[in-house]
């Protein structure tokens, strides 16, 4: 039992203590529960090289192997980070039901740090699937009209997916005799384990299928905006920051180690779908009526970015994908908790519902101002970072993609500050001026740590950059050495991206 | 040196003010702003004379490394300023400048509501505007680019209650991010081939690249950099957004839409001048969008009657001018007539917002006229400035603009004449404006009958709403900083000989060959131009009129401003928007791809709901289905059995 292990079973634990907490302290406790758990996992930045491996079970042999490094250190302080601030959120917004609200939250928590540091793959599957559970339920029982809709099609776009990932996983599990990731690796790298390119393309695909849909990538995204416009303030923030990241996570970690040749092999139609996703996404963006959906299809944008990063094989794309998660999550999480603290006050979604905001709430209308131009890449703040490093590291391969991509850059900046426009600015119509009160105490407390990392990811990178580099160094090196083996085994195919 | 102390002080002043302003009284609002900017020039001349800049010192640029910004495999990004000789023009002019224009902005904006957030935004200007000059490499140097961009968003769209100035503030930053675009690929191509984005390092791999092989990426690079040099210094094709940007503040229009902001793009190419050097088909390009800028704007400030927007319109013609001197290799002159221009349009603005404080108001020149007597100082500084836009000897805009029609003419002698002919109708418009507003009867309402609000239309910055009480001379704290900046406007020119200074960065051409009256001309042109608004619009006003009525097609089209607006919101605006409404979300998302999903889900639905009839829950169906099962595996067994039997 050594701290990572605290940090992934402390949310199992808080799960279950909620169940026997009284109803009226049911928040109290999920804030506390949330706020400990954060402090706990604060301690992992010093060492985060911890892993445990027990056995789980026997036949077939499925082991409890966890462990920690650069690539899943921040997102497990992502996660541990926005738990506290959904639970905030959800304060007053939550008024039926409480206590199996928030003991879902905490169990959603769970399952996303065991996502995040499962090195079996087994256990991978497992916790990849306890994170649907308490999100279906999120979004079908608080969620708003359409709800039943959009938690059945949510499950079903993910479900349809992870299937073809099970399949994958027990293929490899008959071929190698282990789901231990890092054993499966080393059985790779070393030649124990040859995958014909016809068997590692389609294994690839099943992993990658899976995790297209959760990014989501351009076509599999229609599930997002339902999910997002249906779901609760912290059902939509958790979504967006923690569990898009699962997917771009999963490429990650297991689509470019376990299989360079085939990654290499479709990265030109991946890069492809990834900028007609930035572009396209910031299209449909930009006619959105719902602020939500606005938000929805600028993260479509936005995780095109990610997915164009990773499949550059550039340590300056890789880092910048991971930055990007990581950015996007705080951005945009920050972003879906505006637009709730507005639904709060004035029970619309619709930008046309609003106008002059600025007027009654100026300290609601600095905060998203600078959410606003953190999510469009202005300098200093987090996500030009990111950014930046993807378009660098896309353009070892070609700058004809990153001229693509860069479209997106100037598109951002038109369907935000033309939501912003729309909201904030001109005369507060009697309704707005109404219903809108500045921030509450409790709100400021809630966005003003998202507003902080935004400053200080965007002007001191070197207080996360460097684990990420380290992680991203070694996973390139691994690509790329068995990348060129192959290579010179078997096709005289160029290598991409050196 | 401490060169992060420059910048450092306004951004403090920034978040004194962001944070608690609305808690503090005025004067100590006055005080932090302006004085933050006060401390930031002094410290420059402390750095400055501490290098020796103005002892002959400085010739190699000194630089200071703070801390890593960005680290990633081979790219390493450092927080790096740098002063050599053209960073010290660019900070003398930037808190100099900035420091005038934040005294006079005290007693402009003492009746406005927003006080605080005004200058909290000026501040936060200054900041990013020191990060740009003082930057290292070029993503700094972006940093202050995207950051000044976004202070001139904040203070275009600062009467946020008016639509006007919120879509001209969004105008400004989208049509600056397509701008920027250009940049960041700049920045990307720049990195790539160079495997750095250090001034320094890039610039001495440049210097040791042979000339005759210019690479076409080095070419690629360079117009690139000039696509995020048209958007910020308001060049053909992307300068729309500057005249609506005139919605801001009148401070606001002088000290980043006229004075330092616009000017970036001079100093981004300046700066880049290895770049281009090496490159000489973009240097050409520099220099004809240039001149072309100068001249189209030049003719659209003939026939605008809102006082800013000839201003703003000139100052797109100015800026035309300095890209003619880069272009023609004179990069020295550029930054002189960005120096010169900055005192005389600054002037010209802060002057013009005198009128308009004085008018409660008023920006329409058909409403102004006889305030000669009415504000005298206003009247002699402005008229100071527009003479020195008119090149007028000794005034500054002469010298600078000289040494920048000499370049165009040793390069191509036509460039000289359109650069000529662009000086006459300068000096033509600007005092059509001034003899509109001073000359003559006055035709405005003040003092007649009672203030009318409806004048405040479209256009207008909203000043002075709620204090119409005469025509009054601006109070010391405004007419201060225009006396300084007339008396600069005056001599800028020959005391300070930028192309000598800066000699050590840009070499001077040998001066020879040049015929004596290429000097001439210009000036004459300039002379003509006064005295033809003289004429037109002091002694014979029906002249104009009827001009304006027998070329009424081109009149129509130059008021118009040829319709630019119109065709870019035709042609790109309304189809990017109509058409992703349409085609890509009604019908890719929501019919097509969703509808594909959705389909999927009803198919599946639809076959369950047959096979669900198998599963009735009586035993007696079950039974049967046994039963008929049992058959078929029966009749299919002999019927295959058949077949292959009768096969063999």
């Amino acid at each position: 039992m050594n701290l990572l292990d605290a940090v992934l079973l402390l949310p199992l634990a808080g799960f279950l203590a909620l169940l026997f907490v009284p109803k009226t302290a049911s928040r109290m406790g999920a804030l506390v529960i949330s706020l400990g758990i954060f402090v706990v996992s604060l301690a992992l930045i010093g060492n985060h090289s911890l892993s445990t491996n027990a056995p789980w079970i026997d036949y077939p042999p499925i082991r409890y192997h966890v462990s920690i490094d650069g690539l899943s250190l921040w997102l497990v302080l992502l996660t541990t980070l926005l738990t506290p601030i959904a639970v905030a959120v959800s304060w007053k917004y939550i008024d039926h039901r409480q206590k199996e609200f928030y003991a879902f939250l905490i169990l959603l928590e769970f399952g996303l740090i065991g996502v995040f540091v499962s090195m079996d793959l087994f256990l991978f599957y497992v916790f990849w699937e306890i994170c649907l559970v308490p999100m279906y339920f999120l979004i079908g029982i608080w969620g708003h009209d359409r709800r039943i809709y959009a938690a059945v099609k949510f499950f079903l776009y993910t479900m349809a997916g992870s299937v073809l990932m099970l399949a994958a996983i027990i293929y490899l599990y008959n071929q190698s005799g282990t789901f231990d990731y890092s054993e499966i690796l080393s059985q790779i790298q070393t030649g124990r384990l040859a995958l014909s390119p016809r068997t590692e393309l389609l294994l690839f695909l099943a992993f990658f299928g899976s995790f297209a849909i959760k990014v989501p990538l351009f076509p599999l995204h229609t599930w997002l905006p339902d999910a997002h416009v249906e779901a609760p303030t912290a059902g939509s923030v958790m979504l967006a920051s923690v569990m898009l990241k699962m997917g771009t996570y999963g490429l990650v970690r297991f689509c470019l180690p376990l299989f360079p040749n085939a990654a290499h092999r479709c990265a030109w139609w991946i890069s492809a779908l990834a900028i007609t996703g930035i572009i396209y996404g910031a299209l449909v963006a930009m006619v959105q009526p719902n602020m939500k959906k606005l938000v929805a299809y600028s993260s479509v944008s936005h995780l095109g970015f990610v997915v164009l990063g990773i499949f550059s094989f550039t340590q300056q794309g890789l880092d910048g994908a991971v930055y990007q998660m990581l950015n996007h999550g705080v951005s945009t999480g920050a972003l879906f908790m505006l637009v709730g603290y507005l639904y709060e006050r004035r029970h619309s979604l619709e930008i046309s519902a609003y106008g002059g905001v600025a007027t009654p709430a100026p300290n609601l209308a600095t905060v998203f101002l600078i959410t606003t131009l953190a999510s469009i890449g202005l300098p200093t703040l987090n996500n030009f970072i990111g950014e930046f490093l993807v378009l660098q590291g896309a353009a070892y391969v070609s700058m004809t993609w990153v001229a693509f991509a860069a479209i997106g850059v100037i598109l951002s900046a038109c369907y935000m500050l033309w939501m912003y426009q729309r909201t904030f600015y001109g005369k507060a119509s009697e309704g707005v001026a109404h219903h809108m009160h500045d921030l509450t105490g409790r709100e400021w407390a809630a966005i003003l740590p998202l507003i902080a990392l935004m400053v200080w990811m965007g002007t001191y990178t070197q207080t996360f950059l460097p684990a990420i580099s380290e992680q991203n160094a070694r996973i390139l090196e691994n690509t790329q050495k068995l990348k060129i083996e192959r290579v010179q085994l078997q096709t005289p195919e160029v290598a991409r991206g050196q | 040196m401490e060169l992060w102390l420059i910048p450092i002080f306004p951004f403090i002043g920034f978040l004194l003010n962001g944070i608690f302003g609305r808690r503090l009284s005025k004067p100590v609002i006055s005080a932090i702003a302006a004085g933050s900017v006060l401390l930031s020039f002094l410290w420059v001349l402390k750095t400055l004379s501490g290098l020796g800049a103005f002892s002959g010192g400085l010739e190699e640029a000194h630089v200071e490394h703070y801390f890593t910004w960005i680290q990633s495999g081979a790219l390493n990004i450092g927080v790096d300023f740098a002063v050599d000789r053209l960073t010290a023009v660019m900070l003398m002019v930037v808190t100099g400048v900035g420091f005038l224009i934040h005294v006079y902005a005290i007693g402009y904006m003492d009746h406005e509501g927003g006080f605080y957030r005004f200058f909290a935004y000026l501040n936060l200007f200054m900041f990013f505007m020191l990060i740009l000059v003082l930057g290292a490499n070029f993503l700094l140097l972006f940093v202050g680019w995207e950051g000044v961009g976004l202070c001139s968003y904040l203070l275009i769209g600062f009467y946020f209650l008016e639509k006007f100035a919120t879509d001209a503030g969004n105008k400004a930053f989208i049509v600056n991010r397509i701008g920027d675009f250009g940049f960041s690929l700049a920045v990307f191509l720049i990195f790539t081939h160079f495997g750095s984005l250090d001034f320094g390092k890039v610039f001495s791999q440049v210097k040791d690249m042979p000339v005759e092989t210019s690479p076409g990426w080095l070419t690629a690079v360079c117009l690139l950099l000039l696509v995020g040099a048209t958007g910020k210094s308001a060049q053909i094709p992307l300068y729309v957004w500057l005249p609506d940007a005139m919605a801001g503040p009148t401070p606001v229009s002088a000290l980043i839409h006229a004075a330092t902001m616009v000017t970036a793009g001079v100093y981004m190419i300046a700066r880049s001048s290895a770049l281009f050097l090496h490159t000489t088909d973009s240097l050409e390009i520099v220099a004809i969008i240039g001149l072309a800028t100068a001249f189209f704007a030049a003719t659209i400030g003939l026939a605008q009657n809102d006082i800013k927007k000839v201003f703003a319109y000139s100052t797109v013609s100015q800026l035309g001018y300095m890209f003619l001197g880069l272009g023609t290799g004179a990069f020295s002159a550029g930054i002189w007539h960005l120096m010169t221009h900055a005192f005389f349009k600054a002037l010209l603005f802060l002057g013009a917002g005198s009128v308009i404080h004085a008018l409660s108001g008023e920006q329409d020149l058909r409403q102004m006229g006889g305030l000669l007597k009415k504000i005298p100082i206003t009247a002699a500084t402005l008229f100071c400035g527009g003479l020195a836009i008119a090149g007028v000897p000794p005034f500054s805009g002469h010298y600078s603009k000289d040494a920048i029609l000499e370049s165009a003419y040793i390069h191509a002698p036509w460039m000289y004449w359109v650069g000529t002919i662009t000086a006459g109708m300068t000096a033509f418009y600007v005092f059509r404006a001034l003899f509109l507003t001073f000359f003559g009867e006055y035709r405005g309402s003040i003092g007649k009958e009672k203030h009318d609000d409806h004048h405040h239309g479209h256009g207008h910055d909203d000043h002075g709403h709620g204090h119409s009480h005469g025509i009054h001379e601006s109070p010391f704290i405004m007419w201060g900083p225009l006396a300084v900046l007339a008396i600069l406007s005056v001599v800028g020119g020959f005391m300070f000989n930028i192309p000598k200074f800066l000699e050590p960065i840009f070499k001077l051409e040998e001066e020879g060959g040049i015929p004596g009256w290429v000097g001439m001309v210009p000036m004459i042109a300039g002379f003509a131009g006064i005295g033809l608004a003289y004429v037109f619009y002091v002694l014979a006003p029906s002249i104009p009129e009827s001009l304006a009525g027998g070329f009424g097609w081109l009149y129509r089209a130059i008021y118009n401003k040829y319709f630019v607006d119109e065709f870019y919101d035709s042609t790109v605006v309304r189809p990017l928007v109509d058409g992703s409404r349409t085609l890509l979300w009604r019908t890719a998302d929501a019919g097509l791809i969703d509808g594909t999903v959705n389909g999927i889900g009803k198919t599946a639905r639809a076959v369950g709901g047959i096979l669900k009839r198998t599963q009735s829950g009586f035993i007696r169906d079950y039974a049967a289905w046994v039963v008929a099962g049992s058959i078929a595996v029966i009749l299919a067994m002999a019927l295959w059995g058949g077949v292959t039997g009768g096969a063999r």
